[in-house]
């Protein structure tokens, strides 16, 4: 037991405005922020899947507002920070995998960060070949 | 000190708990030379202008981690921080974010040594063993599964980067968290059950959001942010795993 409490007086910092602290804070929350518009278009989604069930006539009008211009600059936002946030995850995967080895070497944790990338890039590459395919 | 020419500015933060109400910062003009790292310029201010300046050292080569503070807003190590590289700009010196500030830059580590204590921080064997039986063997591909987490130093700068432990000190915090993955991952060692009870809480690896920082701050690589979220997989591998074969667990 300590028997100097009494003579001691802790001084406990606050954390108000903490993540304005360092710019490494700040790139976290631009990180976690990113997925309100990820949740954004995860609705807008939901409700052309809704509109698809309530008949042709709904779903076409759905198709319709996604063409209204504030509809479009809401997607092209929403790519952008959907880029951001891919890049975000894929940098952090390195970090929830336990250690590769190749040939006795340890994998650098940026190597499997850009195969994430890379498989991102050429399953969405795919992706849009398909539907380039069956589009009449 | 003789032929130095240069001065820096050392803004150092203050608390004297028998008189100060709260931290205030203290300006020292400090002559130095090239080789001075941040813990000599501090020396040098205890040794030569205040006395009274209270701060933790033992080492000077970032070993024995006590001289972790914060410089210019960065968790560092004040040993392994050169003076050269903020000069001719003032630098600012606080004492380690997230812990309750003792006096001047000393901080509170109670919190930190009960953790370490809490994960049992030393190898429990499998099975009781005897001398006669030799010392125990291990290929280099199963030291490396845990010898980058058995470097932490207990510096504490991963605390000082860990929001989440700033927040909320219940959360068990980076470092520790990396050194129970440093035993569990020891092929000597039979504990991970008795640890991962503490590991599985909301307090443990789940207390983690993925902010990183304490990987980048680290002065020996140990990269607690890899070792939490690892065991992030093997909580959610044990939570379930127990549905299928209860008493198991991952390994």
């Amino acid at each position: 037991m300590n028997t100097q409490t009494d003579k001691r007086r802790p001084y406990i910092r606050s954390m108000n405005g903490w993540w304005k602290r360092d710019p490494y804070f700040k790139r976290y929350l631009a990180m976690e922020a990113t997925s309100i518009l990820v949740a954004v278009y995860a609705l807008i989604l939901l409700v052309g899947l809704f509109r698809l069930s309530q008949g042709e006539a709904a779903y076409n009008g759905w198709l319709e507002a996604l063409k209204n211009p504030l509809s479009v600059g809401l997607h092209i936002l929403i790519l952008l920070v959907f880029i951001y946030h891919s890049w975000s995850w894929f940098k952090i995967m390195p970090k929830t995998l336990a250690s590769f080895y190749f040939r006795g070497e340890k994998v650098p944790q940026a190597v499997i960060t850009w195969i994430g990338v890379a498989v991102s890039m050429a399953l969405n590459l795919l992706v849009l070949a398909i539907l380039a395919g069956v589009q009449p | 000190m003789a032929d130095s020419t240069k001065i820096i500015e050392m803004e150092v933060m203050r608390y004297r708990p028998e008189q100060d109400k709260e931290p205030f910062y203290q300006t020292y003009s400090v002559a130095f030379e090239d080789d001075w790292s941040v813990l000599q310029g501090l020396q040098y201010i205890k040794d030569d202008l205040d006395s009274s300046l209270s701060f933790r050292w033992s080492c000077r080569m970032a070993i024995c981690g006590s001289c972790g503070m914060m410089i210019d807003g960065v968790p560092s190590l004040g040993c392994r921080t050169f003076l050269r590289n903020f000069y001719p700009n003032k630098i600012r010196v606080v004492a380690l974010e997230h812990f309750p500030i003792e006096r001047d830059l000393v901080v509170v580590m109670e919190d930190f040594i009960d953790k370490l204590e809490s994960i049992k921080p030393y190898i429990i064997p499998k099975q009781p063993r005897k001398i006669e039986q030799g010392e125990y063997l291990q290929t280099p591909e199963q030291l490396e599964k845990y010898r980058q987490f058995s470097t932490c130093i207990n510096c504490m700068l991963c605390y000082a980067a860990c929001p989440q432990y700033g927040l909320d000190s219940k959360f068990t915090g980076p470092g520790i968290l990396a050194l129970m993955h440093r035993y569990n991952a020891d092929s000597r060692d039979g504990g991970r059950d008795e640890r991962m009870a503490l590991g599985h809480a909301d307090e443990g690896v789940w207390g983690c959001s993925a902010v990183a920082y304490c990987s980048e701050v680290c002065p020996k690589g140990v990269d607690p942010a890899n070792a939490i979220n690892q065991n992030k997989m093997g909580s959610v591998i044990d939570y379930f795993f127990r549905f299928v074969a209860p008493g198991e667990t991952a390994k």
